[in-house]
C-alpha cells in the first residue's frame, strides 16, 4: 500500500488489518506518554486546499503520536491565483523530501492526480464530492466496536447522498465488510447512475425512510447543506426534516440495539434531531474519538512497511 | 494555362479519392489534368512525386479551430496552428471568437484574416462573435464582420451557447442578409454548468464529477432546429455528442429544415471512460460520451446525418491543463490527428469511402461555411501527400517548451 | 506418559511438549526465588507466541505461590527498528493488567532471545507505559548470536546455533494441538 486514495483500491483483508490496527492504536490515546516511536525521521505534508478544522487535526494528531513532524499547509486559492498550476504547486512540495501528503481539496480526483505526479506517499483527506476514505474507515471501525463483525448486518445511510465523499467510501468499505446497505435520499440527491455503479453493488435505494429504519442495525446520516434548496434540491427545511430528518418520532422505529452515525458537522433539526443526536445509541463522539486511531493504523499501513522509503 | 510561377507537379499513380492510381498533374496549384493525360501534358522541368500507394485527397476545411491568437499567443499563435493544420492536411481553417480581443468586430476579423495570410500555410477565415464579448446579451456587429474584407460568413460563441431563445432567434434571421450561419455551442447553461465536466451518468455519481447531462446539448440542438424552421435560417450545430441530438438532427433532415452539424475527432473515437484516472488530457467540452453515443455519431457521419469532422481544436499551456479535473481548462488538439481518426474508424473500419472523406472533411465544411476557395494552402509547408501518415508530424509543430499541451500523443491518446 | 514425539515440520526438534513444560517451571520457581515471592510482580508477554508463554508461567506461578499473577502482553511492532526492511507487519494487541506497572517487577517474556532487537523495542515501549521496579527477561530459548548488549535473566534452554539456521518455536495454543515443540533446521530443511 503506497496511496490511499480510494476504498476502491483496498481488498477486504487490507481494511480489516487496518481497522484491527487501530484497535491497538486507540489504546495509546488513554496512556500518559501518547507517543510512539515508529514514523521518527517522517515527514508528513497535510496539504488542505480546502478547510477542515477536523479532519487536520484529527490526522495532525495521528501523525504527532507516531513521532512523524507533521507540517500543515494551506492550498487554498494560492495556486491558481499565482498562475501555477496544481502539477507545479505539488511537485514542489515533494521535492523537499516529504514522505507523505495528506491531501484534501475541493475538486474530486485531485489526490489521484497528485499521486500520479509525486514520488512521495498520498493520503486521500476528502475529495470534491468522490472519496472521504479515512472517515469511511473510522465509521467502520466505531460500528465494528459497537456492533461486532459487520458481515450480514444493515446499514442505511440517508441524506445528501449526491454530494457527499462519505457516501461514496462507506458504500465501498461496507460492502467490502459485508454489510447490506440501503441508501436513503429523495430522488434530487441520489447520485447520478448509482444503481448501476461499477465495482459495488448488493445495496438497495429507498425514498421511504420510515420503511428502512426498522430493518436496520445502524442509521448513518449524512449533512444536508441548507444552500442545496437554492438549487432545487428539496423545497424547504421543513420538508426535509420531515421526510428525511432522523426525529425523535422515527428513533422510536429503529430497533432496540441499533446505533446512529454522523460525521459532523451536524446541522441539527435538519437532517438530525437533537434527540437523535444525543441518543445513548449516538455514536458520533465515539466516530470523533476513533478518528485519530484509525488515522495512525493508516499511518502505520503506508509508511511503516517495506517499500515505503522514497 | 497561365503563365507557370512555380514549377508544375506531377503527382504520380495516387489513388485519386480511392478509385484507382491515376496521374495527377497540378500548375499554379491547380489540378489541371488526371490520368494518362497529365504525364502527356508536363511542361519540360516537371517536378515528380511518386505516390504510390499513398491516397490523393482534396485540402480538409476545419469549421471550428481554436488558434488563440489574439490574446493567448503563448497556448497557439496562428502561424503555429496553421502549421498543425497544414500538417494534418488542411488547407483551410475557421479560427474561433473566443480571443482575447473577441472577434465581434469587422477590425478583429481583418487582423486574424491578415495573420494568417503572413503565416502563409493555409487560408484562416476567422468566424464572428454572434454576441459582443460572447456575453450573449446584445447582437455582434455581423453585419459589418460580413461586409469585411474577413467576409465572415459563420457566426459562433463558441465555449459558450447563445442560450437566450430570442437573441438566437435574431441572429438566424439577421444572417439570412448575407447566407450567414450560426454555428451553435449547444449546451444549456442551467442544464450543464461551468463545472459541469462528465458525462452524467453512472461515471459522474461514482467519480464524484459534476454531471453534464447529454439532454443540456439536446434541448438546445432541438430549440435551435425548431427557429431554424421558423426562421427559414441556416443554422450549424457544433460538435455533436449525443445519439438524442443525432436523433433530432435525422428528424429535422426529414422535414427539409436547413441544418448541418459537425462531429469532432475525438467524440468520435473516444469515450468517457478516459476519465476514469481523472487526467485532464481528456476533459473537452461537451465531454466525452459513453460508447452508445460515440457509435451513434459514426453512424450519423457514415450516412450524412452529420455532415462535416470538425476538430475542435483547442490547445492550451500546460499549466492551465494540469490542475485538477474540474479546475483544468477544456479542450484537446485535433488538427494532426483528425485525418487519422476518420480513416482509421471510417475507412479502415469500413463504414466510409475515401470520397466520404473528401465529402466531411472538405465539400461539406467548405460549403457550410461558403467558403469561395478551399485554401490554395501548404505554399510553404513540405507537401506530405501521405494522408495518413500525419503521425509523424506530431512533434513537429509541437511549440517548444511550456507550449501548448500536445492532449493526445500518438499511441496514448489514441491507442 | 511420553507423549507422542512430534516429527512434523522440518528439521530437528530440541524441546518436545514436556521440556517445555517443565522449563516454565523451573523458570516460575526462579523468579519467586530472585524476587523472594510473588509481590510486585507483573508478566508481561511479547505477541504472538511469548504472550502464550507469559500466561502459562503465570499459571505455573499460581501454582506454586496459590497466587495470582497479574499477566498481560506488550506488543513492540512500533518501537522496531526494521520495520522499513519488511512488508507491514500486523500489530497485536498490548494488554497492561489492571494495577499497571509503576513500581512493579515487571518480567518480560518472549519465545527466542536472538538478535536482542525485540527486547531492546519491548524496553522503549515499556518506558512509555509507566515506570517499573525492575525489569527482568525470560525466554524460552537463548539460541546466541546478540546485537545488543542484552541478556537474559531467566532461560529455558541455551542453544547453540549458526546464524544460518532458524528457531521454531510452536505452541498448542497457537499453532494447533500436536504441533507442540522447538525445532532446529538447517538453511537446506527451511521452505523458502
Amino acid at each position: 500500500m503506497k496511496h490511499l486514495l480510494s476504498i476502491a483500491d483496498l481488498t477486504r483483508e487490507e481494511i480489516v488489518s487496518i481497522l484491527d490496527t487501530a484497535v491497538s492504536m486507540h489504546e495509546v490515546q488513554d496512556r500518559d506518554v501518547k507517543k510512539l516511536p515508529t514514523l521518527r525521521g517522517r515527514t508528513i505534508i497535510n496539504f488542505f486546499f480546502e478547510d477542515s478544522t477536523r479532519t487536520r487535526a484529527s490526522f495532525e494528531i495521528a501523525g504527532k503520536w507516531m513521532s512523524a513532524d507533521t507540517i500543515n499547509l494551506t492550498g487554498k486559492g494560492t495556486s491558481i491565483s499565482k498562475g501555477e498550476s496544481l502539477r507545479d504547486t505539488v511537485l514542489t512540495i515533494d521535492a523537499m523530501g516529504v514522505d507523505m501528503m495528506i491531501v484534501r481539496h475541493p475538486a474530486s480526483g485531485a489526490p489521484a492526480q497528485i499521486a500520479d505526479w509525486v514520488d512521495c506517499s498520498i493520503v486521500n483527506a476528502g475529495d470534491g464530492t468522490h472519496e472521504h476514505p479515512s472517515q469511511a474507515l473510522l465509521d467502520a471501525y466505531t460500528l465494528r466496536r459497537a456492533l461486532g463483525d459487520l458481515d450480514g448486518r444493515h446499514v442505511a445511510i440517508v441524506g445528501d447522498l449526491t454530494h457527499s465523499r462519505v457516501l461514496r467510501s462507506n458504500l465501498l468499505s461496507l460492502r467490502a465488510l459485508g454489510a447490506a446497505v440501503t441508501l436513503v435520499a429523495p430522488p434530487t440527491l441520489m447520485p447520478a447512475g448509482v444503481a448501476s455503479w461499477a465495482g459495488v453493488d448488493g445495496f438497495e435505494t429507498s425514498y421511504d425512510l420510515d420503511e428502512v429504519l426498522p430493518r436496520v442495525d445502524a442509521v448513518m446520516m449524512l449533512r444536508v447543506q441548507r444552500e442545496r434548496m437554492s438549487g432545487g434540491y428539496f423545497p424547504t427545511a421543513r420538508e426535509y426534516a420531515v421526510t428525511y430528518g432522523l426525529t425523535p418520532r422515527r428513533l422510536a422505529l429503529l430497533p432496540d440495539h441499533a446505533v446512529i452515525t454522523h460525521p459532523g458537522p451536524m446541522n441539527r433539526g435538519l437532517e438530525i434531531s437533537a434527540e437523535a443526536a444525543d441518543a445513548a445509541r449516538s455514536l458520533v463522539l465515539d466516530q470523533v474519538s476513533a478518528g485519530v486511531a484509525v488515522r495512525m493504523s493508516i499511518l502505520y499501513h503506508l509508511l511503516a512497511g517495506e517499500g515505503s522509503t522514497q | 494555362m497561365t503563365s507557370h510561377t512555380q514549377p508544375s507537379l506531377l503527382v504520380e499513380g495516387a489513388d485519386v479519392l480511392g478509385d484507382g492510381a491515376q496521374d495527377v498533374l497540378v500548375a499554379d496549384g491547380r489540378i489541371v489534368a488526371v490520368g494518362a493525360e497529365a504525364s502527356a501534358q508536363a511542361p519540360a522541368g516537371t517536378q515528380r512525386l511518386s505516390a504510390d500507394g499513398l491516397v490523393l485527397l482534396p485540402g480538409f476545411v476545419d469549421l471550428h479551430t481554436h488558434l488563440r491568437e489574439p490574446g493567448r499567443e503563448d497556448a497557439e499563435t496562428v502561424e503555429t496552428g496553421s502549421q498543425a493544420a497544414a500538417a494534418g492536411g488542411f488547407t483551410a481553417v475557421l479560427a474561433m471568437a473566443n480571443t482575447d480581443p473577441v472577434t465581434d468586430t469587422a477590425e478583429v476579423a481583418e487582423r486574424v484574416l491578415d495573420l494568417g495570410r503572413r503565416a502563409g500555410y493555409v487560408d484562416v477565415h476567422p468566424v464572428g462573435a454572434v454576441t459582443k464579448g460572447l456575453a450573449g446579451e446584445e447582437l455582434a456587429e455581423l453585419g459589418l464582420m460580413a461586409r469585411s474584407r474577413a467576409r465572415v460568413r459563420v457566426f459562433s460563441d463558441d465555449g459558450r451557447c447563445v442560450h437566450d431563445a430570442r437573441l438566437m432567434r435574431r441572429a438566424l434571421e439577421y444572417v439570412r442578409a448575407f447566407d450567414g450561419v450560426v454555428s451553435q455551442h449547444s449546451q444549456d447553461p442551467r442544464l450543464a454548468d461551468g463545472r459541469a465536466c462528465c458525462h452524467e451518468g453512472e461515471l459522474s455519481g461514482r467519480l464524484g464529477l459534476p454531471g453534464w447531462p447529454a439532454v443540456a446539448e439536446e434541448t438546445i440542438v432541438a430549440r435551435d432546429v425548431m427557429l431554424a424552421r421558423h426562421t427559414g435560417s441556416r443554422v450549424h450545430v457544433a460538435h455533436v455528442s449525443t445519439a438524442g441530438s443525432v436523433e433530432v438532427l435525422r428528424w429535422a433532415r426529414a422535414q427539409g429544415i436547413d441544418v448541418t452539424a459537425e462531429v469532432t475527432p475525438h467524440h468520435l473515437m473516444l469515450t468517457q471512460e478516459r476519465l476514469v484516472g481523472y487526467d485532464p488530457t481528456f476533459k473537452v467540452n461537451p465531454p466525452l460520451r459513453p460508447t452508445e453515443d460515440a457509435e451513434a455519431l459514426r453512424e450519423a457521419l457514415a450516412d450524412g446525418t452529420i455532415d462535416a469532422v470538425a476538430t475542435d481544436h483547442a490547445p492550451h499551456v500546460r499549466q492551465d491543463k494540469e490542475h485538477a479535473f474540474v479546475d483544468a481548462a477544456f479542450g484537446m488538439l485535433g488538427l494532426e490527428t483528425a485525418l487519422g481518426v476518420v480513416s482509421t474508424l471510417m475507412v479502415r473500419e469500413g463504414r466510409m469511402s475515401w470520397s466520404d472523406v473528401a465529402r466531411v472533411m472538405s465539400q461539406a465544411p467548405a460549403r457550410i461555411a461558403r467558403l469561395t476557395t478551399r485554401g490554395t494552402g501548404c505554399s510553404r509547408a513540405t507537401p506530405r501527400p501521405s494522408p495518413w501518415s500525419t503521425r509523424t508530424a506530431w512533434s513537429r509543430w509541437t511549440r517548444p517548451g511550456p507550449g501548448p499541451c500536445r492532449a493526445t500523443t500518438p499511441g496514448t491518446g489514441f491507442s | 506418559m511420553t507423549p507422542a514425539q512430534n516429527t512434523a515440520g522440518p528439521g530437528r526438534e530440541v524441546l518436545n511438549s514436556d521440556d517445555i513444560d517443565r522449563a516454565l517451571r523451573r523458570i516460575a520457581h526462579e523468579i519467586l526465588e530472585a524476587n523472594k515471592g510473588p509481590e510486585h510482580l507483573v508478566l508481561l508477554g511479547i505477541p504472538t507466541r511469548g504472550a502464550h508463554l507469559a500466561r502459562r508461567l503465570a499459571d505455573a506461578l499460581e501454582r506454586v505461590e496459590g497466587t495470582e499473577v497479574p499477566v498481560g502482553s506488550l506488543d513492540v511492532t512500533m518501537y522496531r527498528d526494521d520495520l522499513r526492511s519488511q512488508p507491514t507487519r500486523a500489530v497485536e494487541p498490548t494488554v497492561v493488567p489492571p494495577g499497571g506497572v509503576d513500581d512493579k517487577v515487571v518480567v518480560l517474556v518472549d519465545d527466542v532471545l536472538y538478535s536482542g532487537r525485540t527486547v531492546r523495542a519491548a524496553l522503549d515501549a515499556l518506558s512509555d507505559l509507566g515506570r517499573p521496579r525492575a525489569v527482568r527477561l525470560a525466554v524460552l530459548v537463548d539460541r546466541g548470536h546478540r546485537e545488543l548488549p542484552v541478556r537474559a535473566d531467566y532461560v529455558g534452554k541455551n542453544l547453540p546455533t549458526s546464524t544460518a539456521e532458524r528457531v521454531m518455536v510452536r505452541l498448542a495454543e497457537h499453532d494447533g494441538e500436536g504441533t507442540e515443540g522447538v525445532r532446529i533446521a538447517g538453511p537446506a530443511e527451511v521452505a523458502p
